[in-house]
């Protein structure tokens, strides 16, 4: 009856937001009384699970599952959590669990609550608190079930250190040619960038900063700070960043500690995909501009003036502070 | 080929939030329905396959009477007809099954959702539905090539993109990139007039549970006001970002 968990890695190393789903599936375990079980997928360092509150590890090794899968990711958790009797599976945020999620909520018949922002109100019944309406609102959701998935968001609930001992056992799901039938061709990725879903800042321009050849600043000042560069929408449509970089209602959300929007209006359909951001800072020569209003910390003025003087004075800080 | 698009009927992007009857509603006064904008880019899409291709259109949405003017617009773009289940969509997995009785029902070669819509965020509808059809499945997908051999999507994923061979019948949960934001359509008066024309089934729902439930909604808490660090002295956001605020 333990509280099952999906740990995501990336070439061998878990992520960030498998630590925090770990985190957060100890709380969830101390409240049902019971354990915490992982599942990992050709992940090395599984023991140091048991830093996060995972008493025993589900090890599977399979060549097949180098890349990530959906449908075969799935499985193998489904299986994972029947061999475990798991009641409760929390999952992480990101765009392969996202994908997995719904396909391992028809295959066990469970309740799914994803972006959920906080430990549970309530583990009887089980309640949990999540954004909605594009981060314009909260729901309390029952997870009515017998089953039920907590899909938990980036950066919500933190990670934290509950020091256990892990045992780690091999686990071979049966998986089978129906498990394949999409295949990954090609990946495309920027590699040795912070990516905006687990980036803890990020730096965002929008249509203030005229042209993509003024992004040199952008990337220079993500670059000072460690963070990950996103836009508004405008700038993705007028072809000047990517569409992967598009923050907002339509396009990512962005959860980090800090959001830095150069340029930005802050029209509602942007500030929807930011507000989970715990710290906002805008940049912006129109002291009318709407985002001052949703932001923590403001400077009026000319980007292009305001932008290098941050770099220096942050380049002076990281100087003074190394 | 034969397409379904499962349209949901959402709160136009720049609506007030609101919530009504003790916190337990969403506030419908005064908001706009519009069909939801991750739809849009698959209806569109699938218009491009009927134009260029040759491809039945329908579309489908769970949803009151309430919801007839927003699967109107999508018959005024173009596609050929329409069904609704007359049912409220209460949760994720029952909206999925009644669609999936929809597409079973229908033959359906390709499904096309969005991969979330924007009031409830849930984002499980078109994964659960592929899985109860045994369909292939490509999520936040952002390219989509259908011919004899098979289908090419591409999909986003953390930092980048993926692409991915699959084959009919598909479900994809879509977005913005299925087709470029200029490509989108405005019904004009002879898609308004033909789409008068067109089928509009209502259907009644099957039994199926509900797994989750909301039980209360709130706002964000009211922020304070905004901090103005004066431009002529940067050094002073530096210092409260990393003496007040902590994030460096
Ligand atoms: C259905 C729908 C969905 C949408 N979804 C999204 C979404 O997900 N994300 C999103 O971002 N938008 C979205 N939008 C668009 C949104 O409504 C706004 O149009 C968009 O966010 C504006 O982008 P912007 O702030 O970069 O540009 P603008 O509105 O043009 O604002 C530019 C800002 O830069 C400032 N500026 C100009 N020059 C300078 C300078 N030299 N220095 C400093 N500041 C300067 C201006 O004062 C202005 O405030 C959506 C719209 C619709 C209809």
């Amino acid at each position: 009856m333990s509280v099952l968990v999906y740990t995501e890695s990336d070439k061998g190393k878990f992520k960030k937001n498998a630590l925090e789903v770990a985190s957060y599936a100890h709380k969830v375990a101390q409240e049902l009384g019971t354990n915490v079980t992982a599942v990992t997928i050709n992940a090395d360092d599984d023991a140091s699970l048991g830093n996060y509150g995972v008493s025993k590890v589900l090890k599977v090794t399979n060549d097949q599952l180098d890349t990530f899968n959906a449908k075969a990711y799935a499985n193998t958790i489904a299986q994972g959590a029947e061999a475990e009797g798991a009641k409760v599976i929390i999952i992480s945020s990101s765009a392969d669990t996202k994908f997995l999620g719904p396909i391992l909520t028809a295959k066990l018949n469970a309740g799914y609550v994803p972006n959920v922002v906080a430990a549970p109100d309530s583990t009887s019944p089980f309640v949990v608190k999540r954004t909605a309406f594009s981060n314009k609102g909260f729901a309390h959701t029952e997870i009515s079930s017998e089953t039920k998935i907590v899909g938990v968001s980036n950066n919500a609930y933190g990670v934290h250190e509950n020091t256990v001992s892990a045992s780690v056992e091999s686990f071979s799901p049966t998986l089978g040619d129906s498990d394949f039938t999409t295949k990954s061709i090609e990946i495309d990725k920027v590699v040795g960038k912070a990516t905006i879903a687990d980036a803890d800042v990020v730096v965002s321009g929008g249509r203030g900063l005229k042209g993509p050849e003024n992004w040199g600043m952008i990337e220079e000042l993500a670059e000072v700070l460690g963070a990950a560069t996103a836009c508004s929408k405008p700038v993705s449509d007028l072809g000047w960043r990517s569409h992967g970089e598009h923050v907002g209602q339509t396009g990512k959300p962005v959860a980090s500690n800090l959001y830095i929007a150069i340029g930005i209006s802050g029209a509602i359909q942007h500030l929807a995909g930011v507000s989970a951001s715990k710290t906002k800072v805008v940049i912006n020569n129109d002291p009318e501009a709407p985002f001052f209003k949703a932001a923590d910390y403001g400077i009026v003025g000319d980007a292009f003036e305001v932008v290098p003087k941050l770099i220096e004075k942050l380049k002076e800080f990281k100087a003074q502070n190394a | 080929m034969k397409i379904l698009v499962c349209i949901s009927s959402v709160p136009d992007t720049t609506s007030k939030i609101n919530f009504a009857e003790g916190d337990t509603k969403f506030d419908t006064n005064g908001v706009q329905f519009v069909i939801n904008p991750n739809d849009e880019f698959g209806l569109t899409r699938a218009m491009w396959f009927k134009e260029k291709q040759g491809a039945a259109v329908h579309v489908a949405t769970v949803g009151g009477a309430q919801t007839e003017p927003t699967i109107r617009k999508a018959l005024a773009i173009g596609a050929d007809e329409a069904i609704r289940i007359n049912a409220e969509p209460t949760d994720g997995f029952f909206v999925a099954r009644q669609l999936a009785e929809v597409v079973k029902n229908g033959g359906y070669d390709l499904v096309i959702a969005g991969r979330e819509s924007i009031d409830y965020n849930g984002g499980m509808v078109p994964g659960i539905l592929a899985t109860l059809l045994d369909m292939n499945f490509v999520n936040t997908c952002i390219g989509l090539e259908v011919d004899d051999s098979g289908a090419t999507a591409m999909r986003e994923i953390d930092g980048g993109k993926e692409t991915i061979s699959t084959s009919l019948p598909l479900v994809v949960g879509g977005q913005k990139g299925l087709v470029e934001e200029s490509d989108l359509r405005i019904p004009n008066m002879r898609g308004i007039m033909m789409a008068r024309k067109k089928a509009l089934n209502v259907v009644e729902p099957i039994d199926a549970p509900k797994l989750t439930n909301d039980q209360k909604f709130e706002k964000p808490a009211a922020k304070g006001p905004v901090k103005l660090v004066d431009a002529e002295n940067v050094g002073e956001l530096v210092n409260l970002l990393h003496n007040e605020a902590k994030v460096i």
